[in-house]
Formats: structure tokens, C-alpha cells, sequence
């Protein structure tokens, strides 16, 4: 999904910046009032930010015979929500510009955005809404992960085909790069899923304290999972 | 069962590499060359269209071998944050 670097021209590559900007900054904001009200919950963010920089540095052979890496991002979405995600994905994504050459600083703001914002916004909403319902949590949490790696690399192939509609027009520019990006990335997504879906199961039975903190499980939720799995 | 979802996602992975495995015999007995990066694939059709990049990396990997170090350094630090901080919770589990 990284854009290279010089790959958007003006105005794309403003226009990301104007758009990621907003979440960078109520994220900064955000990760400041956590630190500072909830500290126990620090070593879970480090591990949502630690997951992005595994999960992203693994480039995967896919079904279709190219290669791409999972985003991780979905994690810190389900778990932070996603402007403290966003957050930890620019951390990743400006090592990765910077030390890599993968991705760019004139493309960090589609970068930031498509990884950062758009995916972990996807499995934010989607472990909200499948709490709510009362779904499995842990089915609920591979939903939410690999939907997050999935819409990451679809909002990258519209980003691309609306810097480059060509002569085939928004749709048609769309669909060849959906086609390079989108799927190959299926079966990742689908995996990404599942080893987010088993890190969150360890959550549960180590620090099941910090997601009753973070509101995200009830008490008796995950006295049902632990029994369940004990 | 305790470790149900260990075995599921186990089998997954294996499933996963078994479809690369003989993905990867196809392709080579057709003598092709594939398992390119999605990324560098959508930067060479977007140059296909005659567009230049306006800018470039200020700084590169030399070579792949620095380039996979740096790769491989991005994931152990990490690993090395997610073991310490289960490792962590789970003495404290043990201890409290």
C-alpha cells in the first residue's frame, strides 16, 4: 500500500496531508490525555504500536504471485480507536520513508491515511457495532483486523486512481490497480485476522483488567471468554 | 478446548504456505518471474503512462542485503516490545 515517494502529483499529495492532518492532531491530543489519565494502559499501546512495526515489515507471497505485507494497524484501531492508531502508523510509516525508501515523505499523508486513519477507522466501527449486537468477541476482532488490511489497500487503489484516472477514467484506473493491490491482498488480510484475532485471546487472559479500563469488554463478557478458553 | 484457536490459526498459516508452495512450482515450471512487490507493480504502471516521479528518496538502501537488515531490524524491535510486555504481564500474573 506505500505510495513511493514522488508518485502523487499536486495537488494529490496536499490534499492527503490536509486530510490526515486533522487525525494526527486529535490523536496527539488523545494519546497525551490517556498517558496522563490511564498510565497502566501504556504497555497494551506499546504493543499496538510494536505490532504495526512486525506486521508491516513483513513483505508475504500472495495467491496471485506478487507480494505485500499486512498493516497491523487494526489492533490499535479496535483498541485505541482510530487517531491514536494513526498515530502509530506514522511513527512506522516515517521509519519506513525515511530508513527504507518504502513509501516517501511527499506521499506520507495518503500513506498515513490509507494505513492509519482509513483501516483502523473500519475495525474501530466494526468491533463497536459487533459488541453492541453481542457477536463473538474474537470473531468480531478477525472481522475487524482483516477488514482494516483489506480497506487499507482499496482506499491506496482509489487514492492512486484518482492521482491517475489515464484514459480509462476513475473506475477503469481503479480496477487495474485494485487488481495489483486489493487482490493480493485477500488472502493476507485474512491471516493478519487471524494472528490479531489470537494476540487479542492473550489480552484477554493476561491483562483482561486494561480492556474492562479501555471500555471495550464488560466484566462478564470476559469472564465468559476466559472460561471458555481455560 | 484450550487450544483451539492456536490450532486454527496454525492451520491457517500451514494452509497459507502450501498454496504458496505449489503456486510457486506452477509458476516456475512456466518459467516466469513473480513474487514482486504489489507496491513497485503500481509504481511501474502508474511510469507505463509516461508519468515522472517528481521527487526521490533522499536516502536508499544500498543494496538488498542493507535493505533486508533494515527490515528485519524494523520487526525485532517489535517482537522484542510485544514478548517484554506479555513476559511482563504474565510473571506479574504469577507473582501477584
Amino acid at each position: 500500500m506505500h505510495i513511493m515517494e514522488g508518485f502523487l502529483p499536486s495537488p494529490w499529495w496536499q490534499i492527503w496531508f490536509l486530510v490526515s492532518l486533522p487525525f494526527i492532531i486529535i490523536g496527539l491530543y488523545q494519546l497525551n490525555r490517556l498517558v496522563q489519565e490511564k498510565r497502566e494502559v501504556l504497555p497494551l499501546l506499546a504493543v499496538a504500536g510494536a505490532f504495526v512495526f512486525v506486521l508491516s515489515s513483513l513483505k508475504l507471497p500472495s495467491f496471485n504471485g506478487s507480494c505485500s505485507h499486512p498493516t497491523g494497524t487494526g489492533l490499535g484501531g479496535v483498541l485505541f480507536g482510530p487517531c491514536i492508531a494513526a498515530v502509530l502508523g506514522l511513527i512506522v510509516l516515517v521509519f519506513q520513508a525515511v530508513f527504507l525508501a518504502h513509501g516517501g515523505i511527499t506521499t506520507l499523508g495518503a500513506n498515513v491515511f490509507s494505513m492509519g486513519i482509513a483501516g483502523p477507522v473500519v475495525a474501530y466501527f466494526i468491533y463497536r457495532a459487533g459488541t453492541r449486537v453481542g457477536a463473538n468477541t474474537y470473531a468480531t476482532v478477525f472481522c475487524a483486523a482483516a477488514l482494516a488490511d483489506l480497506v487499507t489497500y482499496v482506499v491506496t487503489s482509489v487514492q492512486l486512481a484518482l492521482a491517475f484516472p489515464g484514459t480509462a477514467g476513475f473506475l477503469g484506473a481503479f480496477t487495474a490497480f485494485a487488481a495489483i493491490f486489493a487482490v493480493t491482498q485477500i488472502p493476507l488480510a485474512i491471516v493478519e485476522g487471524a494472528v490479531i484475532m489470537l494476540v487479542f485471546k492473550y489480552i484477554v487472559q493476561l491483562k483482561p483488567e486494561i480492556l474492562t479500563r479501555l471500555n471495550l469488554l464488560s466484566e462478564s463478557t470476559i469472564r465468559k471468554l476466559q472460561e471458555a478458553t481455560a | 478446548m484450550k487450544y483451539g484457536m492456536e490450532l486454527l490459526v496454525a492451520a491457517l498459516i500451514i494452509v497459507f504456505a502450501a498454496v504458496f508452495l505449489v503456486q510457486d512450482a506452477a509458476i516456475r515450471a512456466s518459467g516466469e518471474e513473480a513474487w514482486g512487490g504489489a507496491d513497485g507493480e503500481a509504481a511501474d504502471l502508474i511510469e507505463a503512462s509516461g508519468y515522472e516521479p517528481w521527487a526521490e528518496p533522499f536516502w536508499a538502501p544500498p543494496s538488498g542485503e542493507v535493505e533486508s537488515l533494515l527490515f528485519a531490524l524494523q520487526a525485532a524491535i517489535g517482537a522484542v516490545i510485544i514478548g517484554y510486555v506479555f513476559g511482563y504481564w504474565q510473571g506479574s500474573r504469577k507473582t501477584a
